[in-house]
């Protein structure tokens, strides 16, 4: 276990180091621009938009994080030759792959973490001065803390997507490995027409081909409670803790072929 | 230090994993059914603007439209069978129907590809057809394939197609007869649409001049799905006859014996009928207990077509 923590540490530092944080500075940039713009713009619905826009941005730049950072944690190691030292230690492969999954939530978490401190700074600052009669015509508050479930569950897809792109990475190159990252993202947000896909097509055998691709596909689409985060609807606990514990089995799944797949590769 | 799992291990341990990750998206799905998927949304709604945001892409953009297309009208189409009872039609100009999008998914697939000959046939069956089986609205099928026409003027299948919704579903017959003449003076024309413009004039919506009309599609047709439609056409135009024939042979019963019993057992031993009487789909025909002889509602021949001049010509 010390194994794994210490390579999860080193690949957390490695990304703090790659200036993987800087997109921090962006993100504060387009929540604190927007929201003066938008206040420029928009008639009462201000509020709404920076929820919307930062939970978008949130996701999209967590998303890049997972799927870019995801994709090298192993090939960085083979490129720089690092892998031989990696492993000649008392290590077993299995243990890196675990190490670096977590190194990269780690980063992820940290990233997360501060996007909404400030997207909650924002928001306290569209809220300062409102008043409180006016306020009663939002959907929910500025300052909802049913926004952490959605953040929450936003965390949650990013670990799966990191748990995708570092399977890829153990098999394929680095730019196979991100199209392939994404093109399941894409796949995985649209599951639910495949789910469907009984109500447009006769034949049965399509049908089943469709069922079986849409429960061996990770749904991603279950993570996304945005829009009723922000009209103020509670997401229930039991929903989230299902949607947790299908990403917590789905990314278990994905490491386990990742370090099975990683400790057949030959590096000689 | 490499070691590695066993693959039966990986395999089992993998399968165990996805087993736990379904069920518990089974169970969350149970718990909290997703919503449908509502692709009632259309956000760009013209057909130009679309082909110059697809550039070099606009036949591949046709085709998702297509696919759309096909995917909106079936999945409605089977919602509304899946209704109890035949749904009323939408009224004309009600801003929302079961099928209100499809002309526009249509116009913009047509527009991405013009020459999308499928799309223009298949699409004026989909809006001709009686609601619930379609739209109902022949003006907007005549109205694709007068674009068809436009793009294409040597394509006399638009024209044959346009001859159709106005005598099948318009029951427009000299206006259909206009259209069958029209395509029969296209080079390449079949050589049996003259005659059935000739036909549509002199004898417009009667059965005899609607069964020709299919037999030469059902015969000369290279299209799977019109040769289909053709041979459906066909059958109902045989329920027809077999309706009035039974309804014949009932009233004749009803007049001599009353209607007390009535029932197709009383009609066989009778020898009215030599068994009981189905369908050519093989479906029994249904006696309501005002000795009316209709379909069965189980019927795939269901709905018949409305009979406009049903005095003119009755083939038994």
């Amino acid at each position: 276990m010390k194994a794994i923590g210490d390579i999860a540490i080193n690949a957390f530092r490695e990304s703090v180091r790659d200036k993987v944080l800087y997109n921090l500075v962006l993100f504060a940039v387009l929540m604190m621009g927007a929201s003066y713009l938008i206040g420029q713009l928009t008639a009462g619905q201000d509020v709404k938009i920076i929820k919307d826009l930062g939970l978008a941005a949130t996701t999209i730049f967590g998303l890049f994080i997972a799927v870019f950072i995801g994709i090298g944690l192993v090939s960085k190691e083979v490129e720089r030759r690092s892998i031989y030292s990696l492993l000649s230690k008392p290590i077993h492969r299995y243990h890196l792959i675990v190490g670096k999954y977590l190194g990269l939530s780690l980063t992820l978490l940290v990233n997360v973490t501060i996007m909404t401190v400030a997207l909650y700074a924002v928001l306290f600052y569209m809220q300062w001065g409102v008043d409180p009669i006016a306020q009663r015509a939002w959907d929910a508050p500025a300052l909802d803390p049913r926004i952490l479930q959605a953040i929450g569950l936003i965390f949650v897809e990013l670990m799966l997507v990191t748990g995708i792109a570092l399977f890829f990475s153990t098999f394929s190159t680095p730019l196979l490995s991100a199209a392939l990252t994404f093109g399941l993202v894409i796949v995985g947000h649209f599951s639910s027409d495949l789910r469907d896909f009984q109500d447009v097509v006769e034949s049965s055998v399509a049908q089943w081909i469709a069922r079986g691709i849409y429960w061996v596909l990770p749904n991603l689409a279950q993570f996304d409670v945005k829009a009723q985060v922000v009209h103020g609807q509670t997401v229930p606990a039991p929903y989230i803790a299902m949607a947790v514990g299908y990403a917590a089995l789905y990314v278990a799944m994905l490491l386990v072929i990742a370090g099975f797949v990683f400790s057949r590769r030959d590096f000689k | 230090m490499k070691r590695s799992l066993p693959v039966v291990v990986v395999v089992v341990l993998c399968g165990v994993l996805l087993t736990g990750a379904d069920a518990l998206q089974l169970a969350r799905e149970r718990a909290y059914p997703p919503a449908e998927v509502d692709d009632s949304a259309l956000y760009l709604t013209s057909g130009r603007t679309l082909r110059r945001l697809t550039v070099s892409l606009n036949a591949l953009a046709a085709d998702v439209y297509w696919i759309r297309t096909l995917q909106y009208y079936g999945g409605a189409k089977r919602r509304l069978a899946g209704l109890a009872g035949v749904p009323e039609p939408p009224p004309l100009l009600a801003a929302a129907s079961d099928y209100d999008q499809l002309y526009p998914l249509l116009d913009i697939t047509t527009s991405l590809d013009p020459r999308f000959s499928v799309a223009y046939r298949f699409g004026a069956v989909f809006l001709a057809e009686a609601y619930p089986s379609g739209q109902g609205r022949p003006d907007l099928a005549l109205r694709l394939l007068e674009k068809g026409i436009r793009e294409q003027p040597d394509k006399w299948e638009y024209m044959e197609d346009a001859g159709f919704v106005h005598y099948w579903f318009e029951h427009n017959y000299s206006e259909a007869a206009r259209w069958f003449e029209r395509a029969s003076e296209v080079p390449g024309a079949p050589n049996w649409l003259k005659p059935l413009a000739a036909t549509t004039v002199a004898q417009g919506g009667d059965r005899r001049s609607s069964r020709v009309m299919w037999q030469a599609i059902l015969e000369s047709s290279t299209e799977e799905w019109l040769r289909k439609s053709a041979e459906h056409r066909l059958l109902q135009l045989r329920a027809l006859d077999d309706l009035d024939a039974l309804q014949r042979g009932v009233d004749s019963y009803v007049r001599q014996n009353g209607s007390d019993g009535l029932g197709w057992p009383a009609l066989v031993r009778a020898r009215v009928f030599p068994g009981l009487p189905v369908d050519p789909t093989g479906v029994p025909y249904e006696l309501t207990p005002d000795a009316r002889v209709q379909l069965s509602p189980r019927s795939p021949l269901l709905p018949l077509p409305t009979e406009p001049a049903k005095a003119v010509g009755t083939v038994s």
